[in-house]
């Protein structure tokens, strides 16, 4: 079976972002940029299916800027086959990655998607459940295990309070937790090799969808900052300050 | 304008986080229903229909209803909102996973993790881990949402009298199945709710030293917290997670123990009223944030913390 992978740039996880005076953004010039983290483990996940023999093709496909290419070419050094780029210089909310995302899908036919649970830069947590709603495909978010085992995927998932188990009917939608497992380093021999794979580039023209925003930024700002902390000198002066000054216990 | 706002509830249970989203709707202005999808739920329904400021509950119940799944919950939901013009999930594990396939099917974006409302079309929410707060404008007919409860005190869980009116539910998607769930089982308060929380991290250096934290949770009637950094060290359970990723927490005191404070984990806990950090590093980021630092052995302040309690 085909198994797509979707993988964000993102700003590095590393980064201290700094909003921008004129309120309009974070300022992402200059600064560095990597794959989103959960992508990382969604690509691994597909790689790691392909040698248990269950996946024959992994696609790697990322929407975004030109410079989304490098994002595709860790994918592929990490072991995807092929990477689908789909070029745009428009600043792209979820529901329209979810919708160029789905044009991809109906070309590739794939039996599974794999996406990160959520990008660090917006937070959303949306993209996957977003796409797999626009398909009528079953989802699964959270992944913590994968099980494929025929036409069927067996899913666990982390939820509030601890972990479920679901099995999809495939063709099905799996978004990857922190625990789904641990990317492995590209090595330096896959990243020449990942120069050699191929990397198609579409548009949202070419593929139907208009990716125009549908929320308005009014305004970036900094988040309240606290009040400065004092370093106490033992546990007595901490439990006084925290019984008569905070007043908590 | 009427909002709807989707229960979290375990069929027997309403959990309190949907009191917070109550309160956000309450903000919003207009009337508040909640709907009630589960199966043998109605207790559930009885309960939202007692929280301050809801004006109807609806109730849908159905066997395939009973455990959550997306695919059913989200055309449950579907199937009443064309008479809302509001629809808010709270951004539980749950909300996160069948808000997104609502928005898509109606066409319209989903506001994530909302922490205020300025409008009935303008929220407020956090980016990059918290360290940017954006303030969004919706254009589109329904504003699908899943709000921070953090961001909102909850209404009172008495005092209402809403009429629960029963619904029919809609057929099973028969795409997914809900197969085992594992609950971890705990005495101490629910992580997101708590009034105080004590968090372990690395530091901790075991599973087996993390109990260090057991006696000064139960002085402080605590729920336990992690970093990142133990629950993947396997110190601490996945559930207990702080953070970004994690859970997001702004109990009246947060206690972090052995926790460096990266910006994953300050995203999920910075918004606590008051913050102590132990830690024996005096750079740690974590003082950066916290009230009162400590600089010491934890394995020697915590249990002297605890006497002294």
């Amino acid at each position: 079976m085909k198994v797509i992978a979707a993988v964000k740039r993102v700003v590095d996880y590393n980064v201290n972002v700094r909003v921008k005076a004129d309120q309009s953004g974070v300022e992402i010039g200059n600064v560095k940029m990597s794959m989103n983290p959960f992508d990382e483990i969604a690509v691994e996940a597909a790689v790691r299916l392909k040698e248990q023999g269950v996946a024959q093709d992994v696609v790697a496909v990322s929407c975004g800027t030109a410079q989304s290419q490098e994002t595709l070419r860790t994918a592929l050094a990490i072991g995807a086959d092929r990477g689908v780029l789909v070029q745009t210089d428009v600043a792209l909310q979820p529901l329209a990655v979810a919708k160029l995302l789905r044009a991809v899908v109906q070309k590739e036919q794939p039996a599974l998607v794999i996406l990160g649970k959520q990008a660090i830069d917006d937070d959303a947590c949306q993209t996957g459940q977003m796409l797999a709603a626009l398909l009528g495909w079953p989802q699964a978010t959270n992944a913590s295990a994968i099980d494929i085992d025929g036409g069927v995927a067996r899913i666990t998932r982390e939820v509030d309070g601890g972990l479920e188990v679901l099995e999809l009917t495939l063709p099905a939608i799996v978004t990857a937790d922190l625990r789904l497992n641990e990317p492995r380093y590209v090595t330096l021999p896959n990243i020449m090799k990942a120069k050699k794979k191929p990397v198609d580039i579409e548009t949202p023209e070419a593929l139907g969808v208009d990716p125009a925003s549908r929320l308005e930024t009014l305004r970036v700002e900094e988040p309240a900052a606290r009040a400065p902390g004092i370093k106490v000198a033992d546990v007595a002066a901490l439990v006084d300050k925290l019984k008569n000054e905070a007043k908590v216990i | 304008m009427t909002t709807l706002v989707i229960a979290e509830h375990d069929n027997a249970q309403l959990k309190g986080a949907t009191l917070n989203a109550v309160a956000a709707a309450a903000k919003i202005g207009g009337d508040v229903h909640v709907l009630v999808a589960g199966a043998n739920a109605r207790a559930v329904a009885d309960q939202a229909a007692a929280a301050a400021g809801v004006a109807k509950v609806l109730l849908a119940d159905a066997p395939q209803l009973a455990d959550g799944l997306a695919e059913n919950v989200a055309a449950q939901v579907l199937a009443v909102a064309s008479n809302y013009s509001h629809i808010l999930f709270p951004a539980t594990a749950s909300g996160k996973n069948v808000a997104p396939r609502v928005a898509a099917k109606l066409d319209v974006a989903q506001i994530s993790d909302i922490i205020g409302v300025e409008s009935a079309d303008t929220f407020q929410r956090p980016i990059y881990a918290g360290n940017a707060i954006a303030t969004v404008q919706s254009a589109d007919a329904v504003k699908v949402i899943t709000v921070r409860t953090t961001g909102f005190d909850a209404v009172a869980a008495q005092g209402g009298s809403a009429a629960v009116e029963e619904i029919a539910a809609v057929a099973d998607s028969g795409k997914s199945t809900f197969v085992s769930r594992e609950v971890a089982k705990s005495d101490r308060p629910e992580l997101a709710g708590a009034r105080v929380v004590v968090s372990g991290g690395r530091g901790l250096g075991s599973a087996e030293n993390f109990k260090i934290l057991d006696p000064l949770a139960d002085k402080l009637g605590a729920a336990l917290g992690a970093s990142r950094a133990a629950v993947d060290a396997g110190y601490a359970p996945n559930d207990w997670q702080v953070g970004q990723t994690g859970k997001i927490v702004a109990p009246q005191l947060y206690v972090a123990v052995g926790i460096s404070g990266a910006i994953q984990h300050l995203a999920g806990m910075k918004d606590s009223k008051v913050i102590v950090a132990i830690n024996k590093d005096p750079e740690a980021p974590i003082f950066g944030v916290a009230d009162y630092g400590l600089v010491g052995d934890l394995f020697q302040v915590v249990p002297e913390l605890t006497g002294a309690l």
